[in-house]
C-alpha cells in the first residue's frame, strides 16, 4: 500500500455518525426519504431518452467494458469457467475491435481458474464471498471465505450484507462486518451487495448504500442475482444518488454495480443514461459502474454488429459459453 | 292599565364584528310598515360601515372556516333554537314589515326557522355530495373537497323579509364563509332582530355582519371591494346587475344573480355550492 | 469521447399539413367573409407552417347560427348513449392519429415532442373517453334527475396546450348535450383544425363543433355574441376580467380558468431528490407556459443551500433545443411576443436586486428561446415573485415555519395550484387544508387527469374542468329537479 493510499478513509469525516449503534441509526434515519412514485417517475422519464447512432455505438462498447461476466451456479466446472474467461477476453472472435469485459465473477473455488485464464488480459477476477448469497454464517466463516478468495489472487470481492441484521435495525452489526471484510480484502476491491430485493423499500436502499460506503465499500451492488427482483432502474437511481451525495460530502467516488435481470442492450443503455444524468460523465467508466450479467453480453454484441454493419445479427453467430 | 304605560322603543343598529354600532355616518332612515305607518328609524349604513364589515368578516374567516363541520352545524342549530324561542316576536315584526296577515306571518317565520334547521343539518354532508375521491390514472390518491369561497357580500331579498334573509345567509355561513349582508331595504327590522339572535348564539362575531340602509349606496362598494370574494345579488333590481357585475370583475368575484324564486319551495343545494370552491389534492401512493 | 446523445428527431412526414385552412363551420371548411388570413409559424424555426383564416364578426354569426341549428335540430334531442358513441369515436381517432397530432402540436407550439407525445395527446384522448362515458349518465351528475344542456357554448383556449385545452372544453360540452364554437389561440391553430377533420372522420353531425381561427378580435366577437348561452375561457386573468365585464348583466353562464403564481413549498424533511424533480417539472415543463406552474419556490431556510446545489446540478442536465428531438427537455418559447414578456420580467428581477442564474446553455440562432432561469435573493414584493411570467423562470424564496409558508403561499391574488414536499403525512394534510388553491400537489407536481377537477380560487378563475364539476359547468338543473 503506497503512502497516498494510506491516508484517512473517505468515511473519516463521518466519525460522529459511525461512533455507535445509536448515532448510526440517527444518521441513517436522518437521510432524506425517497418518494417511490417520484423515483419511478424519474426513471420513466429517462426511459424515453432515444440513443441513436454514434451515441449508441459508444454506449454499447462502454456497456461491454462494464460487464462483470458472471456464473454462480452449483454446476459450475473448470470447463465452464474457462470458456467464460475466453469470452471475457475476446467477446466477439470475429471482431477484434470488440472490447474485453471488466471482470469475470465466480464462486471462490473457481478463482484460481479465472486468474489463470485471464492472466495478462486486464480483465479482473471477481469472487463472491461471505457465505454468498444468503450471508447466513458466522463472521469467522465469512472472513475465511474472503481470505481464501484473496489468497487465490482475486482482484475484487463481492460480499453480501446481513440483511436480517439490517432489517432488524442492527446497523452496527452490518457496519462492523463490512469493515472486517474490507480489512480482509487487503488490496482487493470490495463490492458490497445490498440485496435490494430483500430490503424492499427505497428508503432502505438509500440507508444501506450509505451504511456500506461509510464502512469502506469501493462499490455498492444491487443484488446477488438469486433473489427477485434483482437490479431495477429506480433502485440504481437511488444508489447513484447516494454515491453522488457521498462524493459531494467526502470527495470519494464509490462505484455502483447493477446485477441481475439486465438481459438486453436496450436495458443496459437505459442504465447508462441513468448513470450519466444522475452522477455525470465521471461515472461512465468500468472503474465506477459495472453490470453483472451473463446473457446480456451477446445482445450487446448483436446490437454492436447491427450498428456497425446496418444488418441485423442472428444468435447463431455469437458464442454461447 | 297596560295602555297607560309608555312603551320602551327599540333602537335598531348595525351588527358588525359581533358588536352593535350605529352607522359611523350618524344617519338613520325611516322604516314604515306594510300599512304605511312609522315603525322605527333604522341605521343607514355608509360605505365605511360596509368596509368595516368586510374587515370584520375577513378577520372571522380563518377560524370559522377551520371549525369542524359538526361544530358549525351545532352552532347553526343552536341559532334555530333561539329563533324558535323568539318566534312570536318575529311573527309580529314580519307581519308589520310586510303587512302580512297573522297566518301568513306565522307561515313565514315557521318556514324560516325550518329552513335554518334544514341548512344546519347540511354542514357535515355537503362534502359528501360536492366532493369525491377521483380514480386517476397512475399511483396517486386524489380527492376533491369543497371549501368556502371566503368573504361573501349579500344583498338580501327585499321580501320575504325574514325567510328571504335566512335562505341566503344560512347556506353561506354553514359552509364556512363569512358574510356582509345588506338587509332588505324596505323591511330591515326582522333582520336586525335576527342579528340580535346571532349575537346571543355561539356564532363567532364577524361571521355575519348585517347592515341596514340603501342597496344603491352599499352594493356598488361591496361589488368593487377587492377583499370580497363573492357577491350574492339576490335582492337587487335586474337593472343594476350589469353595473355590479362589471365592478365585481375587478377581482373575479363569484356572482350569484337574482332570480325569480319561490322562497317556500325546497331550495336544493344550489345556494350551498354557489359559494364553495373545489380543492383537489394529489398524493403518490407508494412505499 | 463522451456519451453525447446524437440527435433523435421525430419524423415530420406524418404531418400532412395543407398550405391553407378555412374556418370550420357547419361541418365544412369555408372561406371567411372578409377573406383575411394569417400565417402560423414554428416558434423553433420561424418557418411558416400554414396560412389560416381570420374569422370576422359575420363568420362568428355564421358559426353561432350553425351551432344553434345543430343544437336545436340534432344534438340536444339525440339520446345520450348516441352522443356518447360519437365522443368515443373521436377519442379513438385521437389515439389513432396521435403521432401526427403530436408532431403538429410540437411544430406549431414549440413544445418538446416528448411532452406532446407523452402528455398532451394521450390526455386529450383520455378526456374524450372520460366524458363520452358521462353522456348517457347525466342524471347521476348531482343536478337532479333531468339536467339540461345550456345550448351553444363559446370556447376560447390558450396556446400552451392547444389540443388538450380543446379536449377540456369540447368533451364535457358535447357530453352534456351542448354544441360549441371554439376559437384556438392565434399562434397555435393547427391541431384544432386537424380536430375539425377528425370531427368529419367521426361523422359528427354538422354544426355540433365549429372552429373559428383568429386573434383577440375574433375571440371578443365570439364571447360577446348574443346567441351564445355559455362562455368558457382559459387564458390570462386580464382577458378573463375583460370577458367578465363584457358579459356583465347578460345571464350567460361562464367558467374561467385564468392565471396563477403557484408556490411550490419544500420542507426540510422532503424527499429531496424527488422534490428537485418536482421543482423542475413544476416550472420547466412546457417551458413554464403553464398556468399552474410552480413559479415560486418556497424553501425552508434550513435546507436552502443543499437544495439549490442539487437543483442547479439538475438544471445543468436539461437539454434545450429542437423540440422535434426526442431527447429535448426544453423547447421553444411560443412566440416573439411571449419571449419579450419573459425577457422583460426577468430583467425586472435583476433590476429589483434578485440574483439571476442559468445553466450553461446554448440557444439556437433562429426561433424564440429562453434559458432555464433561477432567481435567488427574491423578495416577496418583487415583480418576479408576484406576476405570472409564463416562462421558464423560477423565483426562490424562503420560509422558517409552516405558518410562514402558508402565509407566503397565499399572499397572492391568484389561487390556482400549490405544491407541498414533506415526508410527514399530517403536515401535508395541514398544509393542504390551508393553501387557498384549487389544486394541491403533495410530493408531486403538474399531474392532470380527466377524472380530477382542475381550476382556481380567487383571481385564478372559477368553475372546474375535469370530473363531475367539469360536467356540471355545461348543465343546468332540469325543470323536474
Amino acid at each position: 500500500m503506497s503512502a497516498t493510499e494510506a491516508t484517512l478513509p473517505a468515511y473519516a469525516g463521518f466519525a460522529d455518525a459511525t461512533r455507535s449503534e445509536a448515532s448510526l441509526r440517527l444518521f441513517l434515519h436522518g437521510l432524506p426519504g425517497v418518494d417511490a412514485v417520484g423515483a419511478e417517475g424519474r426513471i420513466a422519464g429517462l426511459g424515453t431518452r432515444s440513443i441513436k447512432k454514434d451515441a449508441k455505438l459508444w454506449a454499447l462498447d462502454m456497456a461491454i467494458r462494464m460487464v462483470d461476466l458472471t456464473t454462480l451456479e452449483g454446476a459450475d466446472t473448470v470447463g465452464k469457467v474457462a470458456a467464460l474467461c475466453a469470452k471475457a477476453r475476446r467477446p466477439d472472435p470475429s471482431d477484434p475491435t470488440a472490447p474485453a469485459v471488466a471482470a469475470v465473477c465466480v464462486y471462490p473455488d473457481m478463482i484460481p481458474t479465472v486468474v489463470d485464464r485471464l492472466r495478462g488480459s486486464g480483465v479482473k477476477a471477481a469472487s463472491v464471498a461471505t457465505a454468498f448469497p444468503s450471508g447466513r454464517s458466522s463472521l469467522a466463516v465469512k472472513l475465511a471465505d474472503t481470505k481464501d478468495a484473496v489468497a487465490a489472487a482475486a482482484d475484487e470481492i463481492d460480499m453480501v450484507i446481513d440483511r436480517g441484521a439490517f432489517l432488524s435495525g442492527r446497523y452496527q452489526h452490518v457496519f462492523d462486518e463490512i469493515v472486517a471484510v474490507k480489512e480482509a480484502c487487503g488490496p482487493a476491491h470490495l463490492k458490497v451487495i445490498l440485496e435490494t430485493g430483500e430490503l424492499v423499500t427505497y428508503d432502505n436502499v438509500r440507508r444501506a448504500s450509505w451504511l456500506s460506503m461509510l464502512a469502506g465499500a469501493d462499490f455498492i451492488k444491487t443484488s446477488t442475482g438469486k433473489v427477485s427482483p434483482a437490479s431495477t432502474l429506480p433502485v440504481i437511481l437511488v444508489m447513484l444518488e447516494a454515491v453522488r451525495d457521498f462524493a459531494e460530502a467526502t470527495g470519494a467516488k464509490v462505484g455502483v454495480k447493477a446485477a441481475g435481470g439486465i438481459r438486453t442492450a436496450k436495458d443496459a443503455i437505459k442504465y447508462l443514461v441513468v448513470v450519466k444524468e444522475t452522477c455525470g460523465e465521471d461515472w461512465l467508466t468500468p472503474d465506477l459502474f459495472r453490470i453483472g450479467a451473463s446473457s446480456l453480453l451477446n445482445d450487446l454484441l448483436m446490437q454492436r454488429f447491427k450498428q456497425a454493419t446496418g444488418r441485423y445479427a442472428g444468435p447463431d453467430y455469437f458464442t454461447l459459453d | 292599565m297596560a295602555e297607560d304605560r309608555i312603551g320602551v322603543r327599540k333602537t335598531y343598529k348595525l351588527y358588525i364584528g359581533g358588536a352593535f354600532p350605529r352607522s359611523e355616518s350618524g344617519r338613520t332612515y325611516e322604516i314604515v310598515g306594510g300599512s304605511g305607518h312609522f315603525l322605527a328609524n333604522a341605521a343607514q349604513a355608509s360605505r365605511k360601515d360596509a368596509r368595516d364589515s368586510v374587515v370584520a368578516a375577513r378577520k372571522a374567516f380563518p377560524s370559522w372556516s377551520a371549525a369542524t363541520a359538526y361544530n358549525r352545524g351545532q352552532i347553526l342549530y343552536r341559532v334555530a333554537e333561539l329563533l324558535e324561542g323568539r318566534r312570536s316576536q318575529f311573527v309580529d315584526e314580519v307581519a308589520l314589515a310586510g303587512g302580512l296577515s297573522p297566518a301568513d306571518a306565522q307561515r313565514e317565520v315557521a318556514e324560516a326557522i325550518d329552513r335554518w334547521v334544514w341548512y344546519a343539518g347540511w354542514s357535515d354532508k355537503i362534502a359528501a355530495v360536492a366532493g369525491a375521491a377521483n380514480p386517476v390514472v397512475g399511483p396517486y390518491f386524489n380527492f376533491s373537497v369543497p371549501e368556502p369561497t371566503g368573504v361573501v357580500a349579500v344583498i338580501a331579498p327585499q321580501s320575504p323579509s325574514l325567510l328571504g334573509l335566512v335562505s341566503v345567509v344560512a347556506p353561506i355561513i354553514l359552509t364556512g364563509n363569512t358574510c356582509v349582508v345588506v338587509a332588505s331595504e324596505r323591511s330591515p327590522l326582522p333582520a336586525v332582530t335576527l342579528s340580535e339572535v346571532l349575537a346571543t348564539s355561539d356564532l363567532p362575531g364577524g361571521v355575519v355582519n348585517l347592515l341596514t340602509g340603501f342597496t344603491a349606496e352599499l352594493a356598488p362598494g361591496l361589488a368593487a371591494h377587492m377583499d370580497v370574494n363573492a357577491i350574492d345579488l339576490a335582492g337587487v333590481e335586474w337593472s343594476v346587475v350589469a353595473e355590479l357585475e362589471h365592478a365585481a370583475a375587478d377581482n373575479v368575484k363569484r356572482v350569484l344573480l337574482p332570480s325569480e324564486t319561490d322562497w317556500y319551495t325546497d331550495p336544493g343545494t344550489a345556494r350551498l355550492t354557489a359559494f364553495l370552491e373545489t380543492k383537489t389534492v394529489w398524493h403518490p401512493v407508494g412505499v | 469521447m463522451t456519451f453525447d446523445y446524437a440527435p433523435a428527431p421525430e419524423s415530420r412526414d406524418v404531418a400532412k399539413l395543407r398550405s391553407s385552412y378555412g374556418l370550420y363551420i357547419g361541418g365544412q371548411f369555408v372561406d371567411p367573409f372578409g377573406g383575411e388570413a394569417f400565417k402560423t409559424i414554428s416558434p423553433a424555426t420561424e418557418e411558416v407552417l400554414a396560412e389560416v383564416a381570420t374569422a370576422g364578426a359575420e363568420d362568428v354569426d355564421r358559426a353561432v347560427l350553425a351551432a344553434r341549428k345543430a343544437y336545436d335540430e340534432v344534438w340536444r334531442a339525440l339520446p345520450g348513449r348516441e352522443r356518447a358513441k360519437y365522443l368515443f369515436r373521436i377519442a379513438r381517432i385521437l389515439q389513432e392519429r396521435s403521432r401526427e397530432l403530436a408532431v403538429v402540436e410540437t411544430l406549431d407550439n414549440g413544445k418538446p415532442i416528448r411532452e406532446s407525445r407523452d402528455v398532451d395527446i394521450p390526455l386529450a384522448a383520455a378526456h374524450f373517453f372520460y366524458y363520452a362515458g358521462w353522456a348517457d349518465k347525466l342524471p347521476y351528475a348531482g343536478l337532479g334527475p333531468d339536467p339540461q344542456p345550456l345550448g351553444v357554448a363559446a370556447q376560447v383556449i390558450p396556446w400552451n396546450f392547444p389540443l388538450l385545452m380543446l379536449a377540456w372544453k369540447i368533451a364535457p360540452a358535447l357530453a352534456a348535450g351542448n354544441t360549441v364554437v371554439l376559437k384556438p389561440a392565434e399562434t397555435t391553430p393547427l391541431t384544432a383544425l386537424l380536430f375539425a377533420e377528425i370531427c368529419q372522420q367521426a361523422d359528427l353531425p354538422p354544426g355540433v363543433v365549429n372552429i373559428l381561427t383568429g386573434a383577440g378580435e375574433t375571440g371578443r366577437a365570439l364571447v360577446g355574441h348574443p346567441g351564445v348561452d355559455k362562455v368558457a375561457f382559459t387564458g390570462s386573468t386580464e382577458v378573463g376580467k375583460e370577458i367578465l365585464r363584457t358579459l356583465a348583466g347578460s345571464r350567460t353562464k361562464l367558467t374561467l380558468e385564468l392565471g396563477g403564481k403557484a408556490a411550490n413549498i419544500v420542507f426540510d424533511d422532503a424527499p429531496i431528490d424527488q422534490a428537485v424533480e418536482g421543482i423542475v417539472n413544476g416550472i420547466f415543463f412546457n417551458q413554464g407556459h403553464v398556468c399552474c406552474a410552480g413559479s415560486r419556490l418556497l424553501v425552508q431556510e434550513s435546507v436552502l443551500d443543499p437544495l439549490l446545489d442539487k437543483l442547479k446540478r439538475r438544471l445543468g442536465t436539461l437539454r434545450l433545443g429542437d423540440p422535434m428531438d426526442k431527447n429535448t427537455d426544453i423547447g421553444a418559447i411560443n412566440s416573439a411576443e411571449q419571449l419579450a414578456r419573459i425577457t422583460a420580467l426577468a430583467d425586472s428581477g435583476v433590476a429589483e436586486g434578485a440574483t439571476r442564474w442559468s445553466p450553461e446553455c446554448e440557444l439556437p440562432g433562429t426561433g424564440f428561446w429562453f434559458a432555464p432561469t433561477l432567481f435567488t435573493d427574491v423578495a416577496q414584493s418583487t415583480r418576479i415573485a408576484r406576476e405570472e411570467i409564463f416562462g421558464p423562470v423560477l423565483s426562490v424564496l424562503t420560509f422558517r415555519t409552516p405558518d410562514e409558508a402558508v402565509e407566503k403561499a397565499n399572499n397572492t391574488p391568484y389561487g390556482l395550484s400549490a405544491g407541498v414536499w414533506t415526508e410527514k403525512g399530517s403536515r401535508i394534510l395541514w398544509m393542504a387544508q390551508r393553501l387557498r388553491a384549487g389544486v394541491v400537489w403533495a410530493n408531486t407536481f403538474n399531474r392532470f387527469d380527466p377524472a380530477s377537477p382542475f381550476g382556481g380560487y380567487k383571481e385564478s378563475g372559477f368553475g372546474r374542468e375535469g370530473g363531475v364539476p367539469g360536467l356540471a359547468a355545461y348543465l343546468a338543473k332540469g325543470s323536474h329537479g
